[in-house]
Formats: C-alpha cells, structure tokens, sequence
C-alpha cells in the first residue's frame, strides 16, 4: 500500500503552544483571579486512622481574615459523598467526617482572604482525634482480626476475582517448564510540577456553578462534578487552564472540586483551593499500583510459551473510588507481544491506611510489562535460550494481526521481531559487552537490558468495569470532538474539547486541518472549549490523544470541505464532485481559471444566503465526534473481555547502566529505544514523549516510592523524600528510533505513544541492573532497586 | 498578624512599591501583587526550582525568600525576557525550536537559570549545562531537549551580537 505523500502530517511541525507559555503568559489554574476572591487550605489528618470525636472551630474563625472554616459534616450541605466507579459501598468524603483513613485526609478546610490567613486558621483548629489501630501492610490487612477501614464491607478485601481465558490448566499440564517468580512494584504517583487547584464560583442568583480547573473529563462526564455540588447538570460551566502536567493524575479532581464548590456555596464568593505539594503529595488520587505478583510461566523444552498465572495482591489505599481501575487497564496486555494462548489472572484488591490509587501513566500495564518480562528473562536463563531467541520465537507474527489476545483484546498490527532487531543492531551490543568484560575485572559492573513490550493506547471505557458482573454504570463510550469554523473572512478557527496537558493537541488538529486544506498550520486559530460549548471529549489519557483527536480533526475537515465543495459548486456551477482544493483556492478539475479563494466561498457562506444553494444553512463550520474506532462489549460471562485497548505500540528498550556493588548506586550511561507507534504524525513531538517516559521510567526502576510505617506515617511527604530524576538522572544521549507498522484502524494510521517511555524504561533498566549484577547471582524481582536494596540484595546472594 | 513592611523593589526594569507582611514570600509578591504569574510555585520547599527567579543577577528559589529580602534589590522573571512586541529572547526562540517544554510549568524556572548560565559562561560544555540545570525538576520532558536547547541557545547568542536584555518591561 503507497504511503500518501503528506505536507504537514509526519513533520516536525513546531508547537502552537509555546511562545506565550515561554513569555510566561500561559494561564494555569493559580493564575486565575476573580474580584472578591478566597483563598482555600485544608487542615489535614496526622493519623492513619482515627475516629473524629469533635472539632472546635471557633478560634480559627475568628482569624483575620477568616470567611468560614468547613468541617465534613457541614460540607455535606453543599456537596455529596465523592462519586465512586467501584459497585461496593465504599463512601468516602471530601472531608472525613467521622473518620480518617489515611495521614493526609482533609479533616476540615477554611476559605480566607488570602492562603496565608487560612493556613493560620488551619493551625487554630481544634481536632480531637480517637486514634485507632493502622494497617499499612495489605497482607496484614487481609488477615481476620485486621482493623478493618469500612463498616459498610466485611473485610479489607474490597474485591477479588479470578480470570480464566483459555485452557489454563491444560497448558500448565503439558508444559515441560514452569518458571516462577514473586514479583514487588511499589507505589508511586505522578507528582507532576503542577498541583491540582480550582477556582470556584457560585451564583446564587441564577444558581450556577462556574468552575476553573487543571482537570480533564468536562466535556466527557461533567455530571460527575455536577452532581458532587449538588448543581443541575446543565448550570455548571467548567473552564480549562492550561495543565501544567498530568500523567494521569489530573482526570476527575473530585476532592478539590468538593471542597472549592463547597467553600464557595457556603461563603457567596468565589473560592480558589490550589493544593500546595505537601497536599499533593499526602492527598492526591496521583498514585499508579502497589502490587505482589506471584507469576508463573508454562513453556516446553525448546522455549514455546504455553500459559501464563498471575496472582496480584494490590494495596489500594483507604478507598476504592476509580474501582479496579488500573487492573481493568492491565488486562489489554498481560501476555505482551507474545503469542500465550491461556492466562490466569486473579486480583485480590486490599484496602489500607494509605492514600487510595488513582491513575498514574502506565496505569496498571506498566507492573504486567514487568511481571511479564521478569519471567521471560528467568525462562531464557533457565532454558540456556538467548533471551533475544526466545523473544523473537514467542512473538506474534505480522501475518498474525488483528491479533486476538486470550483476554478478548485485540492488537491492531504490528511487527515485533522487527523492532528488536532494530534495537539489537543499534544498541552497540557488542561494544558493551567488551566493556562490560572489560570492566569487570577492574570490579567495576556494566549492564545491558532488553525489554520488549506492548504500549497499548486508546482506552476504551469499558475497561473501567468490565471486572463487576453487574457493573454500577457500564458506559461504552470514549469519544473526542472538536469544531471547525472557517469564518467569512477565510480564517480557520478550531476548537478543541480536551484541555492541554503538556502533550500537544493544538498542534497536532492543525497539523491534520493543514493536511486536509492544504493550508499553513500556523494559519489556523486554536481555542479550547468550555463544558458547556465543547462536544463530547474524553481528553488526554491512556495514550488515547493523539489518535482520537486526529480522527476528530479529520472528520471535522471532511464535513466542512463537504460543505466549502456544495457551496462552491453552486457558486462556480458545476458539480461537486469535479471540484478540487489547491493553494487555498476550490477549483474546477481541468479548468483552473473556473476558482475562488476559500475565503470567497466563506464570505458567501456566511453572508449572501440568497447566492448559497436553498437547502444549506449559513455559515461554514462543523464539529464532529470522532467515537472510538474499534469497541467492543465483554462477553456476560466475562470469558471475552471484547476490543478495549486495540491500537496497540510496541517498544524495545536496550539500556546500559554501571552499578557500584559497595553504594548500590546505578548510573544509566546509555539508552536506546526502539519505539513503533504506527504512524508518527509529529516526530519530535513524539520523541518528547518517549524520553520524557523514559525519564520517569528511570524514576520506577531506581527512585520512586510511597513509604509509609508500620503505622500508616507517610515518609516520603516532600520532595526531599520521595525523589524525581533530575537532569543527572537521565543518560547524556538517549537515542529514540521510530518504526512505523501503521493501525488498520485508526486515522492516518497513528497509534498513541504517549504512555510508552514510563512502561518499558523500569523493565529494561530491571533487566540491565540484574545483567550488570549477574556474577553475584542477584535476581531482580522487586522495583525501584533503590541502593539499599541492591547492597542488601547482593549480600543476600552471597551469603547463599 | 505582624504589621507590614513598605517595600520597593526593581523587577524586570521598573520600581514597584509594596506593602507586606515580613512573612510574605517573593513568589507570592511577584505573583499576587505584581501580577508577574510566569513565575510559578511547584514545591514551596525549595527542590523543584520552578520559582527560581533572579534576584540581582544571582538565581534564586523565589519559594524561600521573603518579599522583604528583595527590598531595595533587582529581580528578574521570565517576563522580562522577551520583547513586548512578541518577539522572543533567543534563549526562548531555542527551548522552541528544540521542543525543550511539554506542559511548560517548569519552563520559566528553566528559563531564568539557563539567563544566568549563558551571562556567566556564553560557550558551555553539556556538562556545564547540565551541572546548571541539575537543581531544576522538570517531569515532562526528560531533560534531553532542554540540554539541546541551551546549546542551541548559546550557540545563537554567540554568533549574534546580542545587546544585553533591556529591562524595561512591564
């Protein structure tokens, strides 16, 4: 098939976006400023665990400045229990009211001239707490006897099933091999540069809610948010800022929103709660998986995998409000690129005294990438196969695609022994391994890594309940629109849905429109919609941007051009269909003197309904609804968990890391990858994406973790603790190739890649770390391998 | 609450008078009451270097001084880089055409410590640039292209002849 020659589609066309962001003009949530503005701070929970017997708000109200102090129980007047996805009865608040869960839950908030003021009211109120016994380990949790965090369930257990597809037992039975590993993710969370906030403002006179904030989902499910304030869903406004980072943790601010919403009923004025990091950080829903994996992997003799077993213990936190959320997720590809005909997969989901997962890019697919290529590497090493052998054996074929996984899901194409061979060829292999040689007899340790794996893109909401037999709210659909109006002067106007995340949805549409008009992108005008103008969007999320975004524009294109055509056929009289555009100009096939400049046909358009054809409406714009391209149900029985997750990348990731066996330390000296999005519709910008994934991917294998103590005390409460790599942390050179085995499915052929650095970096580096480390015998089964744990690791080892 | 402070300060060229309290922070000076929100807070601890402003020549974390600290001293924030025409600093011209910014919160924190890089040392090894920039946390990008963008940017001011940025903005 000829690949179409493009203009702007495929190139490094330059952001929209950037030159008022770098003026320092962008508008972010705390840039935000109304006449007669509050300022928010919330009071928050020291214990992990604790009745609230009473609180004394008095003094703090009578702080300068000082407008209302809330309690949980006197927000309820304003705004509900926070919505929840999960079906089990699992009733969280904004503001504890008589219970507190995790160190971090707001206990009471306050809403003041200025922070200042109410952060010194904060300090003036009166908790009497009843302290109650914590549980910080979910093995501990599940025990009977374990304090248990909700009276409405029967135990910490909130959710377990087991999954079956294919025949489970009968691969084991057959296989020749079983190789076995416990595997540890710890938990982490996005901490983006910027906390979420928003700024609220209630009218009580035409009992409306008007709303600025960083999150996503405004014109997906707005009812959400309207419901938790108690507003009619059709008199609350959500305005988009600028989002200054997300990765997941910016979808539904529902906590924020409660308390600014329930802040500013209460006081008749505007109200900002901006999270500062300390609340971001103790309190966000920003936190990916926390997950003991207890994996098995069948394979014959010569190295064909048969079938895979994953039991997973996932520590969820206080509360279950996106319910399995990042298990729904895993299950797009949990046997990776490899053709495993039967999987076992059983989640038992735990509740403790932390603070509750959200979403956190990756979103559960990234610890399945690491169970997954854990027990390949073990199989290779225990068959004597070359792990890169027994990849190349396993994977699915190119003439094997859409390839149907056995959990029901379904990889649109792709070429994987492609990729790695690729990523082979250029990852200076041989090099290293002199070096590596070379260097071990100084005792000094080089590694190299391989990982191979799916990076799934383009969510379906399915996924989001297809665990529940008898799912609260099923919904099935995961649009994104976007308008497009050429105005009577010829001037492209084109208005988004989602909010702008760091990616780089401006671009991108105007890169599509550009191609569809044959016009100069930067021509074309961008705005993003409110909820109450834009269309249905789901937004950023799941790698799902630029895919649906590019269909969006494209068919808000093909519409409007439909229209430009029928309206300039009448105009130049002729028929539609012998018309063509070139140069910005409609123009008669084989009679380019018989044209009209874009412009003319839209000033006519707009303004001489009496020279347009009788049955057009005036005016040349469209918005279109781009629906997901490939969705499909569950089966009732839940044997086929349908098409959720189809347009599916791939990545092969070659790292080299040095590691000292004295301090623990691992410095990343080299990193290659190897990346297939399909269709790459921005190549630096897609660039941008994989190695700043890279960057936090290097965060999951060596730095990031939520610790909190036996008693629920959270140490890594700042940024002093819970640490982000910095420019020392990400090798000098890291090299991104894009191949390009193109979606049957999607627009252009594009698949997302936004996720991809941050779901394969940790598995390579676990790889190059227990390659670097292979004369001590270390086996690497846990991230991140912090430096205490590598030293204790390799004292393990020899003390064996 | 402590009585205000009277407080004169030069930002990005022009005297500005305040009146604050002695706990009130630079950035919330600058933010609030200047307006200047291309300054912007990621921590309030000092680690993430997106507040970093300069404060006479010298980059500071605006998040750990005191708006009283700045009486009677210059500061400079990413507003007084560029042009008001529209026209960008060649430091800012460089993070774009590199792509050295994804979400952009960062960025003006980046901006600040590549200006006082480039005034202190106009030809900097990548070393340089990243022992620079190795207090600043940017969660975005991976920090590749925002090294690609100081060179860019130093390569582009020492071949141009770059007046030194006039201050008068705002």
């Amino acid at each position: 098939m000829a690949v179409e020659e493009r203009t702007w589609v495929g190139k490094s066309v330059s952001r929209r976006e950037d030159p008022s962001i770098l003026a320092g003009r962008g508008t972010y949530i705390d840039d935000v400023k109304l006449p007669g503005l509050l300022h928010a701070a919330v009071l928050r929970s020291p214990h992990a665990h604790a009745r609230i017997r009473s609180i004394d708000t008095t003094a703090a109200q009578r702080v300068p400045g000082v407008v209302a102090v809330m309690t949980g129980p006197e927000a309820l007047e304003y705004v509900t229990a926070m919505p929840a996805f999960c079906a089990e009865t699992v009733v969280q608040h904004a503001i504890a009211t008589d219970r507190v869960r995790f160190v971090g839950e707001a206990v009471a908030a306050v809403a003041a001239t200025s922070r200042y003021a109410a952060e010194d009211a904060c300090q003036q109120i009166k908790v009497n707490y009843e302290p109650l016994s914590p549980v910080s380990d979910p093995h501990a949790a599940m025990q009977s006897g374990a304090p248990k965090l909700h009276d409405t369930l029967d135990s910490n257990v909130v959710f377990e099933r087991t999954l079956r597809f294919g025949d489970v037992d009968g691969a084991f039975s057959q296989a020749q091999h079983n190789v076995k590993r416990s595997l540890r993710w710890h938990r982490m969370g996005a901490q983006p540069i910027e906390t979420a906030g928003i700024v609220a403002s209630w009218d009580p006179f035409s009992e409306s809610m008007t709303v600025w904030s960083n999150t996503n989902m405004y014109n997906y499910i707005p009812w959400v948010f309207a419901n938790l304030l108690k507003v009619p869903t059709n008199r609350l406004k959500m305005i988009p800022c600028l989002v200054g980072g997300s990765f997941g943790s910016k979808h539904l601010i529902t906590k924020c929103f409660a308390i600014a919403g329930a802040l500013t009923k209460a006081t008749g004025r505007p109200v900002k709660f901006i999270e500062d990091r300390l609340d971001n950080l103790a309190a966000n829903d920003n936190v990916g998986p926390d997950r003991f994996y207890d994996a098995e992997l069948a394979l014959s003799d010569d190295g064909t995998f048969l079938g895979l077993r994953l039991h997973i213990v996932d520590d969820y936190g206080a509360y279950f409000q996106f319910a399995h959320g990042q298990h729904g997720n895993a299950l797009s590809q949990p046997t990776g690129p490899y053709r495993i005909g039967a999987l076992e997969y059983g989640i038992r989901c735990v509740l403790t005294n932390k603070v509750q997962q959200g979403f956190f890019r990756g979103a559960g697919s990234d610890p399945g990438n690491f169970a997954l290529e854990r027990l390949v590497d073990a199989a290779a090493e225990e068959l004597h196969i070359d792990p890169a052998e027994l990849r190349r054996k396993n994977f699915i074929r190119p003439d094997e695609f859409p390839y149907k996984t056995p959990t029901g899901n379904v990889y649109d194409s792709g070429n994987y022994t492609r990729v790695l061979d690729r990523a082979i060829a250029e990852g200076r292999i041989e090099h290293w391994r002199n070096e590596q040689q070379r260097l071990r007899k100084e005792g000094r340790y080089i590694g190299i890594g391989l990982a191979s794996c799916q990076e799934r893109s383009t969510y379906s909401a399915t996924e989001w309940w297809f665990w529940y037999d008898k799912p609260p709210f099923p919904l099935t659909t995961t649009p994104e629109s976007v308008k497009l109006s050429i105005d009577a002067f010829g001037g492209f106007l084109l208005t988004l849905g989602c909010p702008f995340w760091g990616n780089s949805p401006s671009t991108v549409a105007a890169q599509v429109v550009a191609e569809e008009f044959g016009v100069d992108p930067n021509t074309i005008a961008i705005d993003y919609a409110d909820s109450q103008s834009g269309a249905l969007s789901a937004g950023p999320g799941g790698s799902r941007l630029t895919v649906m975004i590019s269909g969006a524009a494209r068919g808000a294109s093909r519409k409007v051009k439909d229209k430009l055509f029928r309206v300039a056929a009448h105009l130049l009289e002729a028929s539609a269909s012998d018309l063509e555009l070139v140069d910005g100009s409609v123009r008669v096939q084989g009679a380019p003197t018989r044209s009209m400049s874009i412009a003319d046909v839209a000033l006519k358009a707009h303004l001489f309904k009496l020279d347009i054809p009788a049955d057009e409406e005036s005016g040349l714009s469209a918005t279109f609804t781009y629906d997901h391209p490939y969705t499909t149900k569950p089966s009732d029985d839940r044997t086929d968990m349908g098409a959720f997750y189809p347009i599916v990348s791939h990545a092969c990731h070659v790292p080299v890391v040095e590691v000292d066996p004295e301090t623990g330390l691992v410095s990343v000296l080299e990193y290659l990858a190897v990346n297939d999005c399909g269709t790459v519709m921005n190549p630096k910008l897609l660039e941008g994406q994989v190695v700043g994934g890279i960057a936090q991917g290097i965060g999951a294998a060596l730095l990031e973790e939520y610790v909190y103590d036996e008693n629920g005390q959270l140490a890594t409460s700042t940024f002093m603790d819970y640490l982000l790599p910095t420019a020392y942390d990400v090798p000098p050179a890291v090299r991104v190739i894009h191949e390009e085995t193109p979606s049957p499915f999607t627009e252009f052929g594009v698949k997302g890649g936004g996720e991809g650095g941050r779901m394969v970096a940790p598995i390579a580096l676990a790889s190059a770390v227990e390659d670097a480390l292979r004369p001590f015998g270390v086996r690497i089964d846990e991230l991140p391998m912090t430096p205490q744990r590598i030293v204790s690791w390799i004292d393990e080892s020899k003390a064996r | 609450m402590s009585p205000k402070l009277q407080i004169r300060v030069t930002v990005n060229g022009q005297e500005h008078d305040g009146l604050v309290e002695p706990r009130r922070l630079l950035s919330d000076f600058l933010r609030e009451d200047l307006g200047l929100t291309g300054t912007h807070v990621g921590c309030e601890h000092g680690v993430c270097g997106a507040c970093t402003v300069l404060l006479d020549g010298q980059s500071v974390r605006s998040c750990l001084l005191f708006a009283v600290q700045a009486n009677g001293h210059t500061v400079m924030t990413v507003e007084g880089l560029a042009a008001s025409d529209g026209s960008l600093h060649p430091i800012q011209a460089a993070f774009w055409q590199e792509h050295g910014l994804q979400c952009g919160f960062c960025t003006p924190g980046f901006l600040m410590t590549t200006y006082e890089l480039l005034q202190a040392n106009r030809s900097p090894s990548d070393e340089d640039i990243r022992a620079a920039i190795s207090a600043n946390l940017c969660r975005c990008t991976g920090y590749q292209n925002i090294v690609r963008s100081v060179r860019a940017a130093a390569e582009q001011m020492s071949t141009a002849a770059v007046a030194p940025v006039a201050n008068a903005r705002q």
